[in-house]
């Protein structure tokens, strides 16, 4: 058994190594569609009016292009970088955390810019981001960011809470009341990632750079402000719309969120607002990136200038409250979005955002640092009261 | 004596009854052997290998190493929390199932009889995740059962009950106690129908017997109706407690976010990339299972199959 998956493990590596050469070729010319486009994504982000009739980015491209798009959804980015794995896509919406993995792992194809008019609209702090630019090579177009905001309850916060310090410490919110078991916390193991960030701020001693690269004293110090703030939560939350119902019905007063969720309670009426305190906040940049086995190049292709070009930026950043890649979409009236909508989700706020990237041991910052595998389970060991 | 090809295939079967029987069986027994002890083992196997320290990759080399950090004190929690549920969650069931299976085994007739079926086998014709769901606003904090409690004038004393280390929390639904109801609603049903099965067999006249001989009910219940339905109650018992024991969605969605085996598995396996660590995880259950069956198997569980 030991000796079978050996050989399994280095047969993959000898074909993975041996197939490298053939994929740094990079497509030169976009020619006619091939009729179909396989896009692995997240849920919410590529709408053919189906869900509301209003918002569409799909139909239109599919009847310039005749690209029929198929599109799997993916809830993880692990799913994610699973299924580009086993193949059959072409193009993917990785987070920054899968995106590097995909490029490492030679999933994913060099990203031809001169084959996409649109490119120079692209946000001049995205063209370069290292989440999808590796050594002077492009690995994809910029699809959507945005930042993981502070939600509050405006029944219980006359104005917006200045800190993180409401769902870090103990302490009586405004309304007199302690916020022992009225705040909420992410349950990913990413969110050590938020306390460290908290901390940059507050113990500028521990001399943090980076919240995902933390050296062993730099994330026990992470941890035990967890463990304070384990006894303020009494339930993580991990889906999007449990949050939204616990906000409803559990009288939860500020939590960590995503600007998706302050859209729908605000939409339904809940009194809760969103904001990004003095500390800044984490966040997620997506890139739309194309499969190095891709079966359809040119519909691909198509597709990435569509992504750029459309009403997709502008409405999509409506639909799931996130901010567009390209800054005239907040603007031009292609779609729903206005400049007032992308300054509520956080467009302006790109500096203060520590945006999402997977901790490794060999960090830049530090000459060692604590790889993810054990942020997940020291962060069970955290929830589970250790 | 035919000379067709069929026939001839047909006179060898007949000659060698065993040849027939190896056609027969192979299919079976090759699925279950290659697909589902085949990843099985395959499963066993990667929970002796252990991920590298620095880099996170995983070193496929022989190590006990990771069913040593199984004993680390946040993992053996894990365990520890896991298997009290799946014991609460149990006896809980077989309390509640035992007389409701004792009104359908004896008393329920005709379309009562139906109607007891047909309400035992509802909950589970509908999404299991919709029932969890609704559990979730039954026990919200603004729901319908604190409001109950509200009506009545009941509140300090659930709120009594809440401040109660290890079983309260700030809401039920936030509680174990809120775990362990959505849990006892949603495996009732496995508990209920073999106990009714086992009662059904219990003929009456032994009661009666009993009754005749000067034993009072609860006497009869305790040396009669219980050793000869018991089986039944552990039968039950198995589906309660290993359903409980794997379960990762309900411990996610009511509850106080304190990880469970199945939770642990699903994280360290799709999260983590630890997968050495998820199959030891993997293999507690197995274990405990095993116990549990053989123990079962004991006390004449599967003496009635």
């Amino acid at each position: 058994m030991l000796k079978a998956l050996k050989s399994c493990t280095a047969m993959t590596i000898a074909v993975v190594v041996g197939v490298q050469p053939a994929i740094a070729q990079m497509v030169t010319e976009v020619g006619p569609g091939e009729g179909e486009v396989n896009i692995v994504a997240w849920p919410g982000y590529i709408e053919r009016g189906e869900t509301v009739e209003t918002f569409d980015w799909v139909t239109g491209f599919e009847e310039a292009t005749g690209c029929m798009v198929n599109v799997k959804t993916a809830n993880t980015s692990d799913e994610m970088v699973a299924l580009m794995n086993e193949g059959g896509f072409d193009l993917v919406t990785a987070s920054g955390d899968a995106s590097l993995r995909m490029v490492a792992g030679n999933r994913v194809q060099p990203i031809n810019i001169d084959l996409i008019p649109s490119w120079s609209t692209v946000d001049d702090r995205l063209k370069e981001a290292p989440w999808h630019y590796v050594d002077g090579v492009h690995y994809g177009t910029p699809y959507m960011w945005g930042p993981n905001v502070l939600m509050y309850s405006t029944e219980v916060f006359d104005e917006a809470p200045t800190s993180w310090n409401v769902v870090f410490e103990e302490m009586n919110l405004p309304d007199g009341e302690p916020n022992e078991g009225r705040v909420q916390a992410y349950d990913g193991p990413i969110h050590i990632a938020d306390a460290a960030n908290y901390l940059m701020y507050h113990q500028p001693e521990l001399g943090i750079t980076s919240p995902y690269e933390l050296t062993q004293v730099q994330y026990d110090a992470a941890l035990d402000l967890l463990r304070v703030q384990r006894q303020l939560v009494s339930r993580y939350w991990h889906d999007a719309f449990i949050q939204i119902d616990d906000f409803k019905n559990e009288g939860m007063a500020a939590s960590g969120s995503w600007p998706f969720q302050v859209n729908l309670l605000q939409g339904d009426g809940a009194a809760v607002a969103s904001t990004i305190p003095q500390e800044g906040a984490t966040g997620w940049a997506d890139t739309t990136m194309m499969h190095v086995d891709a079966e359809n190049p040119n519909c691909a292709y198509m597709w990435m200038e569509h992504s750029l070009a459309s009403n997709l930026q502008s409405d999509l950043s409506v639909w799931f409250g996130a901010n567009p890649a390209v800054p005239a979409a907040c603007t031009d009236g292609r779609g729903m979005q206005t400049a007032e909508g992308c300054t509520k989700n956080g467009f302006d706020e790109f500096d203060r955002i520590k945006f999402w990237t997977t901790p490794v041991s060999s960090c830049e910052s530090q000459e060692e640092c604590v790889p993810y595998y054990r942020w997940v389970s020291d962060y069970i060991g955290v929830i589970g009261g250790r | 004596m035919s000379d067709t090809l069929l026939g001839r295939i047909s006179d060898t079967l007949w000659r060698n009854p065993r040849l027939l029987i190896v056609a027969l069986l192979a299919p079976p027994v090759a699925w279950l052997g290659i697909i589902y002890l085949g990843s099985l083992f395959a499963l066993l196997a990667q929970s002796f290998f252990s991920i590298d320290e620095f880099s996170g990759l995983i070193n496929y080399e022989f190590t006990l190493k990771t069913y040593g950090e199984l004993f680390k004190a946040y993992n053996l929690d894990i365990i520890v929390r896991t298997v009290t549920m799946a014991l609460a969650v149990t006896i809980g069931a077989a309390i509640i199932g035992f007389p409701v299976a004792y009104f359908a085994a004896r008393y329920a007739r005709g379309p009562w009889k139906a109607l007891f079926y047909l309400g035992v086998m509802l909950p589970l014709w509908s999404s299991y995740l919709v029932k969890v769901y609704s559990w979730k606003l039954i026990l919200a904090k603004e729901g319908i059962l604190n409001w109950l409690f509200e009506t009545l004038h009941l509140s300090r004393l659930l709120n009594a009950y809440l401040s109660l280390p290890i079983v309260g929390g700030n809401s039920l639904s936030v509680s174990t106690t809120g775990t362990f109801l959505v849990f006892l609603y949603v495996w009732l049903p496995f508990m209920i129908l073999p106990i009714q099965a086992s009662l059904e067999r219990v003929p009456h006249s032994m009661l009666e017997a009993s009754g005749d001989l000067g034993a009072t009910p609860v006497q009869a219940f305790r040396t009669v109706l219980l050793p000869l339905a018991f089986p039944g109650i552990i039968a039950g018992s198995i589906f309660t407690f290993s359903l409980t024991l794997g379960d990762y969605i309900i411990p996610q969605i009511v509850g106080s976010s304190r990880r469970f085996i199945g939770q642990a598995v699903y994280q360290y396996q799709g999260t983590a990339g630890n997968i050495p660590l998820a199959a030891a995880f993997a293999v507690v259950p197995i274990i405990i299972m095993g116990l549990y069956l053989w123990w079962a198997k004991r006390k004449g569980a599967f003496d009635a199959l």
